[in-house]
């Protein structure tokens, strides 16, 4: 490696001359690492410029509002973590968080690291997007907002330009009766990559009638799938056995999975099919809970 | 290549290196510092042989800068024992027999301090989890969870 620059801007306002020169310096945005620095010493990433964006105070916040959760974009995942009433409000988003790695990774891995790091496996996408998480992309000329799904165009890219960094992410707070969870499949108990996980947001009513849905899956295929037509499936149900048996057969058929070590492509579609079978009944279980 | 000055606090005593932008803190620590406690097990946030707390924080070092210690609190291996008297976690470790060729001691005894700091009374399985990024090729485990276990209960004894 040539020797790189650090920058630690403390504001966003001393970020935006470091964004201008990213437009023509090679450059990275450094949040906690877990993913950027391992690329970097094998040579698949090389910055001439680090932005470590730690320092800068609206990224690192988190605040749990009446109408909107905002949550800054390099708040670490154990901070997310032992935040009882994000717990309450957002379980799927802290369970895809804290999936990830061992106590030492989620003392540094980041949300905004993990949605810009762009992986297909990446576990923190699939329940942002499905809680309607919306993206604030700072850049030199203001802020521009974008929903979760917008972020990752391809594996290992994004939509944010040279010059732009993710400030915050913010999320409606849950009404009454809906809630979110996340659910993966890995071959151990920890530490490991996804072979598929699924995300959903249940709202239910009074009757156990569900009345919106989003389901989406990750791992399945470059970028996170929004299963759009099993939430239509599942509105309108009492999300009975034979609807989520429905639900997961369509979850079996999407994407395009890959076989590895971990798991072939059949296995993958099907694990797809148990998981948002199971995911489903949690965030409806949830939902329910939130009705009193 | 310019070196950046970095002004930090490593087990209490104010400390300042020069170091290069791609250094971790981890070589940091071995290379400039000679603090050759924190080990090295794979250099990918695998294994937590390079684990220390960072303001408080239990993190892989091979995964921090050492640029990014500027201002921060840093504990190593090297401040857990008092002086000449070992820790009760490091006491304990010595008692069960939780170490072999040692080499993912110094991180699994620095984790276990942050566990029992965050969680003094923790389960077999809680244990477990805490210290699922802290690998060992020798013992197969056991030893080290009684020694951890063994070290809450007196730690809290004592307290
Ligand atoms: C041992 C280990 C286990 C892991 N297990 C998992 C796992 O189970 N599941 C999983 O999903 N991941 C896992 N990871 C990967 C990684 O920890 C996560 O993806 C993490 O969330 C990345 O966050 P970070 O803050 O460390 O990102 P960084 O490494 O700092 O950044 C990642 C990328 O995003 C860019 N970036 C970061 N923040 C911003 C921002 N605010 N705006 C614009 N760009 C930005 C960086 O430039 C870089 O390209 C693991 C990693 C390790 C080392
Ligand atoms: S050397 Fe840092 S985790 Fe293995
Ligand atoms: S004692 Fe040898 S690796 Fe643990």
């Amino acid at each position: 490696m040539e020797s790189v620059q650090y920058h630690a801007p403390q504001s966003l306002e001393d970020a935006v001359p470091l964004l201008k020169e990213a437009r023509t310096t090679p450059s990275r945005i450094l949040a906690g690492g877990t993913d950027l620095l391992i690329q970097m010493r094998a040579g698949v990433k090389t910055p001439e410029m680090l932005i470590d964006i730690k320092k800068i105070p609206e990224l690192t916040q988190l605040e749990m509002g009446a109408d909107q959760i905002r949550l800054g974009a390099a708040v670490p995942s154990a901070v997310m973590d032992e935040n009882a009433e994000l717990h309450q409000q957002l379980p799927g988003v802290v369970e895809g968080m804290e999936l990830i790695g061992s106590t030492q990774v989620q003392g540094r891995a980041t949300p905004g690291g993990n949605l810009c790091n762009a992986s297909p496996a990446g576990d923190g996408a699939p329940a942002m997007i499905v809680s309607s998480g919306q993206c604030v992309i700072f850049g030199p000329n203001g802020t521009r907002t974008i929903p979760v799904e917008e972020v990752c165009t391809a594996p290992g890219r994004t939509s944010l330009a040279d010059d732009e960094l993710l400030q915050e992410f913010i999320f409606p707070a849950p009404k009454p009766g809906q809630s979110d969870a996340y659910l993966r499949f890995i071959p151990r108990n920890e530490m490991d990559i996804a072979v598929v996980g699924v995300a959903a947001n249940i709202t239910v009513d009074a009757s156990g009638t569900c009345t919106a849905a989003k389901v989406a899956l990750g791992a399945i295929a470059p970028t996170v799938v929004i299963a759009t037509d099993i939430a239509a499936l599942l509105v309108g149900t009492k999300l009975d056995d034979d609807t989520l048996a429905a639900a997961a057969e369509m979850a079996s058929g999407l994407g395009s999975p890959i076989s590895d070590k971990r798991g072939t492509t059949e296995f993958r579609h099907r694990i797809a099919g148990v998981l948002t079978r199971r995911v489903i009944k949690i965030a409806a279980a949830r939902a329910g809970e939130r009705l009193q | 290549m310019s070196k950046t000055h970095v002004t930090t606090t490593i087990n209490g005593d104010a400390v300042e290196y020069l170091c290069e932008v791609d250094q971790s803190l981890l070589d940091v620590l071995r290379d400039t510092l000679e603090l050759t406690g924190t080990k090295e097990g794979c250099a990918t946030g695998d294994c937590g042989a390079c684990s220390v707390s960072l303001d408080g924080r239990l993190v892989c070092s091979c995964l921090v800068l050492g640029v990014e210690a500027e201002g921060k609190q840093i504990e190593t291996i090297e401040g857990v024992a008092n002086g000449t008297e070992l820790h009760p976690i490091q006491q304990k470790f010595l008692e069960n027999a939780a170490l072999q060729c040692g080499i993912c001691t110094p991180g699994f005894i620095v984790a276990t301090k942050a566990l029992l700091e965050k969680n003094p009374d923790p389960t077999e399985e809680e244990a477990r989890y805490y210290l699922a990024g802290n690998l060992c090729r020798c013992t197969g485990y056991d030893k080290i969870i009684r020694a951890v276990l063994d070290a809450a209960a007196e730690m809290r004894g004592a307290a």
